[in-house]
């Protein structure tokens, strides 16, 4: 969420290694974008994120994508729902702390078997400095597999393709509702 | 289930909330068969399933309280050739009042909201809503960047309502105050699954 990012912003200085690793990021993040976009995804709902900022700029610079600003991360449950009614596929990205927020907003994907795709950046995890991290870190799966979100993990940038494109497939042509998280060993944990 | 004494005294408590809702929703709404609806759970469900016979034009919540005006976005985005008419009442939209906030910002043209409000939480045995205790949310929707809103308070400002749900250039916000009284009878279909089916097969036919 944007105040944690905020917080951590001013405790270290940028070092070498984030840079280094912020610029290997950028390389997977552009071609997951893409792979959204091949696949029709054009409404992307978002909470400002550092793990997604490639993806959240990107959309807003697409001219055939909507790029919409969510106050809370229950608001992207509800948009997806409704970009599916209109036959349209829409993209929740968020961080695991926002998970927490979706929690009884799920009710409405199970009940009404929409298809469902959501990026989870992950905090309070692999390496995660900050104790208040973990609470939600740690639930994240459990809570997303308890309201019917089928979990996928990514470890690896060279999983994230072939990872996503699987997701892709399960919550567009199967109907499920499916989560991709991405994980602190794969978006690193020090520049948050 | 309220009794008439909690109803009367519901009733009572609520100065300017005058309006009959079984009058009021049928006339701001008008031909409904223009708009495409999301509607929210309780009251506003069974009014607008009076109003369209449980049209397959309709999407309403059961449970997911607070998802109503965000999935009119979602749909409104979806389709822009279509009018979107999202009716909620004020416990519904309280439960996720930012989404003002986010509709605003992106401000569809083709996206109006009705919001059917009593000032009661009619489902759970009528206790005071905010709007009840000084919260104005036309003045919410205004401080969110919604330029087009309006109050609905007395029967003469009901055609200026219809109007601004039917026409404009960015989205629209109706506050429409009513009496704390029992939604129209109906008994629409709570079957989320078969709702949302129904709702894509007639808007891919249409």
């Amino acid at each position: 969420m944007v105040g944690d990012r905020e917080n951590v912003g001013r405790q270290s200085p940028v070092s070498m290694d984030t840079a280094l690793d912020t610029k290997a990021d950028a390389g997977w993040q552009h071609d997951l974008y893409d792979l959204l976009r091949r696949h029709s995804v054009t409404q992307f709902g978002y909470v400002p994120d550092a793990g997604h900022a490639i993806l959240i700029d990107r959309s807003i610079a697409d001219p055939d994508v909507r790029a919409i600003a969510l106050t809370t991360e229950e608001e992207g449950v509800a948009l997806i729902a409704g970009a599916d009614l209109g036959g349209a596929r829409a993209v929740l990205l968020m961080q695991s702390s926002g998970v927490g927020n979706c929690i009884n907003m799920l009710s409405l994907i199970k009940g009404g078997r929409f298809p469902f795709l959501t990026l989870v950046s992950m905090r309070g995890d692999f390496g995660e400095g900050n104790p208040w991290q973990f609470a939600m870190g740690q639930a994240t799966q459990s809570v997303l597999e308890a309201m019917g979100v089928i979990c996928l993990r990514i470890e690896r940038a060279e999983d994230v393709i072939l990872t996503t494109t699987a997701a892709l497939t399960m919550a567009f042509k199967a109907g499920q509702a499916v989560a991709v998280l991405l994980s602190q060993r794969l978006i690193g944990a020090k520049p948050f | 289930m309220p009794t008439d004494v909690t109803k009367n005294l519901a009733a009572a408590a609520a100065p300017g909330f005058v309006l009959e809702r079984s009058e009021a929703v049928p006339a701001l709404i008008g031909r409904h068969e223009d708009f495409l609806f999301v509607v929210g759970l309780g009251g506003t469900a069974s009014d607008v399933g009076a109003v369209t016979g449980d049209g397959a034009h309709v999407y309403s919540l059961g449970g997911a309280m607070g998802a109503a005006c965000m999935m009119g976005l979602g749909l409104a985005l979806a389709r822009p050739d279509k009018r979107v008419l999202v009716v909620t009442g004020d416990g519904e939209l309280l439960m996720n009042i930012g989404a003002l906030a986010t509709i605003a910002v992106i401000n569809p043209p083709n996206l109006a909201i009705l919001c059917v409000d009593n000032g009661h939480y009619g489902e759970t045995g009528w206790q005071k809503s905010h709007t009840s205790l000084g919260v104005d949310l036309e003045k919410i929707a205004i401080g969110s960047g919604i330029r087009r809103t309006r109050t609905v308070a007395v029967e003469a400002d009901i055609a200026d309502g219809a109007r601004l749900l039917r026409e404009g250039n960015g989205t629209s916000f109706v506050n429409l105050r009513v009496r704390p009284t029992e939604p129209a009878a109906f008994k629409r279909n709570f079957d989320a699954s078969f709702c949302r089916d129904r709702f894509r097969a007639a808007l891919t036919a249409s």
